[in-house]
């Protein structure tokens, strides 16, 4: 059986340019954060009905990709597929980096984000976002100790244990994002347990195809060519999970549309709502699901460039997703008296308008850099990246205690 | 005010006349004033019983507090729930009475950006589409028995007080907003903006979210809430405060004798404002 050897990437111009890049986006983040907390989020495009914004949009879609980023590593280590274990320690960095960057976002975008000890130190047990922060620090922890068991010398024997508990982790993480919105009784748009699924769903498919595109990249980084094979396996997979969101978002609208309560909320969201019917059906359903879909399941591409498009048609469509299930559900008006109609100074009864602002975007933004700074460094610093990577050896095994090889 | 007069004796006479004997002028005097007092208290007995429900709120709401001064020192008591009684009958279109009552008494103002303004009370047109009736009724936090501000909080700053007065602890507020996704009647505002000339009986913060509080620092005091009160000053009479759970209270008795109802009261939350005639 062949052994994996892992090496740090080179560093370089290009590197440090990108590198300088993804630190510039970075600071625009924390100029943004500075002018919303200094100003206060008048700035933004958020009010007393639309709020949580754009920045949530960001950190909720890298929160729950960075649990669906540690699926290639389950993959190998639980389910022993061979050919996903020598990505196993890339795919762990990514869902640290990806979270890391997600709650940064989150944190920043608090009212009061320097009361954030407040929140580490005063708990109500009943609220599942108080769950989430152990959900979160605690899939840290462990993608961490799972990073370490595949790299640390004599700890292979531990991947395997660590791994099932990261992967079962995950899983509740996930199902405490979705029910973030799936237990709020008091919106429409949310109230619904497919929301747990659903999300986990989401996470699998974002987080795998983050993962590609990141793979491809840093592969090409290292002076060699993305082996097609590879990633048209890796396409593949996603496009399970692809074809799994697009069954919940069904499951989830079909409920909806049987209640007739629910029959505004739905053609809101469905036909007349403005930009949400636009971003579901061209974006999240037509070219973020229906187009990767064909394109990794019904055609066997020759070509490497075929699963990246996919992948990254899949992430544009999974920030629509995000973007309607957020903006789109806090938009449409409390059903304050049904059957009667409302109206009030306060926007009672009418669609809300919400322009995302620069600051909201800019902070978002920033998450994504530190995402991608966090990987950067990490394959830099570490050894993560495997040095031969390809679709066709199923023999390969990652060993932790592999024989390494320095670039 | 009610509130200011319950120190005072009940009426104009002199209280230490109980020494000396009254003499027969005096008795005679009396008799006249006791008379008067049988009769006007008959006459408003009359009254309350004969006119249609809703029309005698402003009479009763205009007696005594329902609440009585709490020593700071004693902590609020689970034995009171303390609520409201919205008649919408009563309740003109064109008036806001409660909503600058509330503002002047909070501290709570427009800052020219009205999307993201707080607003802790707001007045709500209801209309029928079926009818084209319309009634506009005040709007506020419904202090629910189970308030899901409170379940989803993640630091405990929303918090329900023993007598039922949901409120935001402004020291841990971290700012996330989750309150505001999870109530069903958008009572919670968030401070957009710095904020100057705070009042100390209402501390409010950027970045921190905020609420009705019911008056709370006036209910402590025995006294009733200003938008009530401006309700009563305004000649309207359709808001009634006081203590759900005695069932002498004039709130319990109409919510145990009237055709009451809660907002969204589907959702089970039991909120402690109720309506009438909506």
């Amino acid at each position: 059986m062949k052994r994996v050897a892992y090496c740090e990437l080179r560093g370089g111009a290009g590197f440090r340019l990108v590198l300088a890049a993804l630190g510039l986006v970075m600071g625009l983040g924390l100029a943004s954060a500075w002018v919303m907390e200094h100003y206060g989020h008048v700035v933004t495009g958020m009010d007393n009905q639309v709020v949580w914004g754009a920045p949530h949009v960001f950190a909720v879609f890298l929160i729950v990709a960075a649990s669906g980023a540690l699926n290639v590593a389950s993959v190998g280590s639980v389910f022993d597929r061979a050919l996903y274990k020598p990505m196993a320690r890339l795919s762990a960095l990514l869902a640290i980096a990806l979270l890391v960057g997600g709650l940064a976002v989150l944190v920043l975008d608090l009212g009061r984000p320097e009361r954030l000890v407040v929140a580490m130190t005063s708990y109500n047990f009943r609220s599942i976002f108080a769950w989430n922060i152990f959900l979160y620090t605690g899939f840290l922890a462990l993608a961490v100790a799972y990073l370490i068991v595949m790299m640390g010398r004599g700890l292979g024997g531990l991947a395997k244990p660590v791994g099932l508990i990261a992967f079962l982790w995950r899983l509740l993480l996930t199902t405490g994002t979705g029910s973030i919105f799936g237990w709020l009784v008091a919106r429409e748009a949310y109230d619904a347990a497919v929301m747990a699924p659903l999300f986990i769903a989401m996470s699998l498919a974002f987080g795998t195809a983050i993962f590609i595109l990141l793979l491809a990249a840093l592969v090409w980084a290292s002076g060699r060519v993305p082996d097609t094979a590879l990633l048209v396996r890796l396409g593949r997979l996603m496009g399970i999970f692809v074809a799994a969101v697009l069954y919940f978002v069904a499951v989830q609208h079909l409920t909806n549309l049987y209640a007739a309560e629910h029959a505004g909320l739905e053609r809101f969201l469905l036909v007349n709502g403005g930009v949400y019917p636009l971003l579901f059906w061209t974006v999240q359903v037509g070219l973020g699901s229906v187009v990767p879909l064909g394109l990794v399941l019904l055609w066997r591409p020759h070509s490497p460039w075929v699963p990246m498009l996919a992948a990254a048609l899949v992430i544009v469509g999974g920030f629509a997703q995000v973007y309607v299930t957020i903006i789109g559900g806090q938009a449409y008006p409390l059903e304050l008296i049904p059957g009667r109609q409302v109206s009030s100074s306060f926007g009672d009864g009418s669609i809300a308008a919400y322009t995302p602002s620069m600051p909201e975007v800019g902070l978002g933004l920033g998450g994504v850099a530190l995402a991608l700074v966090v990987v950067l460094i990490g394959v830099r610093a570490l050894r993560i990246l495997p040095e031969n990577l390809t679709g066709d050896q199923a023999e390969v095994a990652a060993a932790p205690d592999a024989r390494i090889l320095h670039p | 005010m009610s509130g200011d007069v319950r120190g005072q004796a009940p009426c104009g006479c002199d209280a230490g006349a109980g020494e000396a004997r009254p003499s027969a002028e005096e008795a005679n005097a009396a008799g006249i004033h006791s008379a008067r007092r049988w009769f006007l208290k008959s006459a408003a007995a009359f009254t309350t019983v004969a006119l249609a429900p809703g029309v005698t709120l402003m009479a009763l709401t205009g007696g005594a507090s329902p609440s009585a001064a709490r020593p700071p020192s004693q902590p609020a008591s689970s034995g009171q729930r303390w609520g409201l009684l919205i008649d919408a009958s009563r309740c003109p279109e064109g008036c806001s009475a409660c909503v600058s009552a509330c503002s002047q008494e909070n501290g709570w103002k427009g800052t020219g950006h009205p999307r993201t303004d707080a607003q802790w009370i707001r007045k709500l047109t209801v209309r029928d589409p079926k009818s084209s009736v319309t009634r506009s009724v005040p709007m506020m936090c419904q202090h629910c028995a189970s308030p899901p501000c409170v379940d989803v909080c993640p630091t405990g700053a929303s918090f329900k007080r023993a007598d039922g007065i949901v409120l935001v602890d402004k020291h841990i507020c971290i700012g996330c907003r989750y309150c505001m996704m999870a109530c069903p009647y958008k009572a919670r505002s968030f401070i957009h903006e710095p904020l100057t000339d705070q009042l100390a009986h209402a501390p409010r913060g950027k970045g921190t979210v905020e609420s009705c509080t019911l008056c709370v620092h006036r209910v402590d005091e025995g006294r009733t809430p200003a938008c009530v009160e401006a309700c009563i000053g305004a000649g309207h009479g359709a808001m009634m405060f006081g203590d759900l759970n005695d069932p002498q209270s004039e709130i319990a008795k109409r919510v145990a004798t009237l055709a009451t109802r809660q907002i969204r009261a589907d959702l089970g939350l039991d909120p402690g404002v109720r309506y009438q005639n909506l």
